[in-house]
This record gives C-alpha cells, sequence and structure tokens, in this order.
C-alpha cells in the first residue's frame, strides 16, 4: 500500500507534500510508486480539486472521505477550516505489483514460497537423490510459510491496505487527517507563516511521517 | 529574603494579584511584533535583536513600579544574589508564570544565568529556515530589555542577553546576566 499525502492551499497550489507506505502488516513505510506514478500522482491529486469543490458544500464536514478514484488511486479529502485541502491518494497493492513490493512478509513468503515449489519441482527431475534431503526440508519450510500466508491473506483482505472502500480504511484515514490537522494548525501559528506559503518546517513533516505510521 | 520565601511570595501574588490573560494572544501577538520587525529590517537579524532590546528596555522602565506595587517589597535587596532570587522566583512568576532556573554564578558574584525550562513567547515558534535566522536572530531578546530597564531604574546597571536558545537548536535557553555597577545616586545639581 503506498500513500502519496498533499497540502494544497486556497489558490489550489500545493503546500506540502510527502508519499509513504504502510507500516502496518509489517511494511517498511516506504512508498511504492513507480517513477512514472509518482510524477502522474500529482496529476491525479490536482484533477481531484475539481471533485472537491464540488462535494465541499454538499454536506457540513470537514472529512469528505473517499471523493475520487483514477483505476488504482483512491483520493481521501479533508478540508480544513480555510479551505486548505488535505488530500491523500492511496493505492493498494495490485496482485502483480504485490509480488514485486518485498517490503511485505506475507507476499514476499508466498513468492518465496513459489520459488521453493518450482524448484521443488525441478530439482528432483535433474539432479542427485542427495539432494532430495535439502529440497525436502525447504520444501516443508515452503508449507509452513504457506500457512502463514493463508493467515496473513485472510488478515490482510480485513486491512486497510486491500480495502480502499471498506469502514475501517475510511475510520483509519480520519483518524490520520485528524492528527495532521492538529499538528498543520501548531505549524501555521508559528509567526513567521504566512498563509498559502509552502510548509518547510521538518518537525511538521516528521510529525505527519509519524501520524502516518500510526493509522495507515 | 530567602529562596523559598520569595518562591512563596510570587505564587501568592500570582495567585491574588494578578490578571490573567490567554497565553496564545500573548504568544501571538509578541510573534506577529517579531515577525513584523523582522520584514521592517528586511531580515537584518543583528538590527531586529537591537530593535527587540530597545522594546523591552523601555517596558522594563515602567514595569519595575508594577512590580514594586504589585510585590510590595519596597526593601532594597541586600545582594546581587538576593536580586537574582526575586527577578526569577517573583518577577518572571508573575509576570510570565515562569520560573527561570539560577545558575553558573562567578565567584565574585556579579554574574548568572537564567536557564527557562519553558518560554511562554516562543510556542508555536520555528524560526525562518534562510540559514541565518538560527544563528544571528534571539526570538525572546525582548527579556533582556526589560530585565536591564527595570534593574536600571533600581540603581543597577546590567547587561544582559541570551547564550542559548531553544528555537536554535540548542538544549536549553540561557540569559546570561551582568552586573555592571551599581548606579550611585547622584545630587541635583546646585541651584547657585
Amino acid at each position: 500500500m503506498s500513500y502519496y499525502f498533499a497540502i494544497i492551499g486556497t489558490q489550489d497550489n500545493p503546500l506540502f507534500e510527502y508519499d509513504f507506505g504502510t507500516s502496518k502488516q509489517g511494511g517498511d513505510g516506504m512508498a511504492r510508486f513507480t517513477e512514472q506514478a509518482r510524477q502522474l500522482n500529482q496529476f491525479i491529486i490536482h484533477s481531484s480539486l475539481d471533485i472537491v469543490e464540488e462535494v465541499q458544500w454538499t454536506n457540513g464536514q470537514m472529512y469528505l472521505k473517499l471523493i475520487d478514484r483514477f483505476f488504482t488511486s483512491y483520493i481521501s479529502c479533508f478540508l480544513t477550516a480555510s479551505n486548505i485541502k488535505f488530500l491523500l491518494l492511496h493505492q493498494p497493492p495490485t496482485t502483480t505489483s504485490s509480488s514485486s513490493s518485498a517490503g511485505l512478509p506475507p507476499s514476499s513468503s508466498s513468492s518465496a514460497l513459489t520459488s521453493s515449489s518450482t524448484s521443488t519441482l525441478v530439482q528432483p527431475s535433474h539432479s542427485s537423490s542427495s539432494s532430495v534431503l535439502p529440497s525436502l526440508s525447504t520444501l516443508t519450510g515452503g508449507s509452513n510459510a504457506s500457512t502463514t500466508t493463508l493467515g496473513g491473506a485472510t488478515r490482510t483482505s480485513t486491512s486497510i491496505a486491500a480495502n480502499p472502500t471498506s469502514p475501517q480504511t475510511e475510520e483509519a484515514i480520519r483518524n490520520f487527517f485528524a492528527e495532521v490537522y492538529e499538528n498543520y494548525v501548531k505549524a501555521i501559528m508559528s509567526p513567521f507563516y504566512k498563509t498559502n506559503m509552502e510548509i518547510r518546517s521538518p518537525v511538521f513533516r516528521a510529525r505527519v511521517a509519524a501520524a502516518g505510521r500510526k493509522y495507515l | 529574603m530567602s529562596a523559598s520565601k520569595a518562591s512563596r511570595l510570587g505564587e501568592e501574588i500570582w495567585k491574588t494579584r494578578i490578571e490573567k490573560v490567554n497565553a496564545e494572544l500573548v504568544v501571538l501577538t509578541y510573534g506577529t511584533i517579531v515577525a513584523q520587525i523582522c520584514k521592517d529590517f528586511e531580515n537584518d537579524y543583528t538590527e531586529v535583536n537591537k530593535q527587540l532590546d530597545k522594546m523591552g528596555y523601555n517596558i522594563g522602565l515602567r514595569l519595575i513600579e508594577d512590580y514594586l506595587a504589585k510585590s510590595n517589597t519596597m526593601r532594597r535587596c541586600s545582594n546581587f544574589r538576593e536580586t537574582a532570587e526575586m527577578i526569577a522566583k517573583v518577577g518572571f512568576k508573575i509576570f510570565l508564570n515562569v520560573t527561570p532556573t539560577i545558575t553558573n554564578w562567578t565567584s565574585d558574584n556579579k554574574q548568572f544565568s537564567l536557564v527557562f525550562d519553558e518560554n511562554p513567547l516562543a510556542d508555536f515558534v520555528e524560526l525562518p529556515d534562510d540559514g541565518r535566522a538560527q544563528d544571528e536572530l534571539w526570538f525572546s531578546n525582548i527579556l533582556c530589555g526589560v530585565l536591564r530597564g527595570a534593574l536600571e531604574m533600581v540603581q543597577m546597571q546590567v547587561e544582559t542577553h541570551f547564550i542559548s536558545d531553544v528555537l536554535r537548536g540548542n538544549d536549553t535557553t540561557e540569559m546570561r546576566v551582568t552586573l555592571v555597577r551599581y548606579i550611585d545616586d547622584e545630587l541635583p545639581p546646585e541651584d547657585d
């Protein structure tokens, strides 16, 4: 699961951006966008601003929940009282990209399983009997991994990473936004900060990262 | 007056005789003033420090009267150590509700440090990241001026400056106060 978080000012100008990955289910907190997606994210977020303007007056809420979707990218939005927009783009791991994302233990162990199972399939055919024993041990190790993979799979199915539209995800993102909002208010209270100025504070960045680790 | 007595006195005055004002109002007002001065002097932080000190000095000249009235101590401190106690435990307590720690006395008892555990003027503040403010601006420099002005009115010429500030990334906020001399009462010029 990769996230791209942006704060957009009142003139649709970007104030802050930060991308990170999930820290749940043993994730390493690194974003796994491709180089192309990284650049595309800014455009996706920018195009979502139109949707924000459509929905922002429809209800009195600050948290607008999921507002937009672009293929596998989902965009959630939070509005502050002064019409600053917090936008979070979240991209659940696709089936093809999950094997490449080595940071997640369930997916990495599943790829380990496939590699070991193929090796056990191949090995007996063109190797001596002496090598059967270690290959058996890798097979048992692989079967152990398969049960954990199954357990992991059932857990990931309910996790926020796999279900961008589930109520749990909605709630997790709400908590994330609430914490960022609190820190955002502190950051803009600094007398040297002016409205619509880029937020350069390293303290704020660290706190956003912490909120991301905590909830997403 | 002993240290514990001074601290009790400060506590009592703070509770009974002081009108309170919202801390964030003070923080934001002071922050805005500093930011505006920085803008006016085009980020010449040495000049900004001077201006803040001057503003503080003018506040101190008046504030001492308020301090004496509220603390009701119409008695001279017997030495500079007692003065330090009164500044930290009564002065700062009643005006800012903080009690800085007094440390690092020199052996001649003429120089000490005030270490601020919390600085109510600096909440929310992050210095501009232009590469110079971190080294040149003393954000709370107004306090130096206040102390200098106030002590001058009670016949003490002092030199005050900050030597570290948590805003700059230091571990503590520390102000150095040096007694230059006691000002002798000068006789008015003769009429004849």
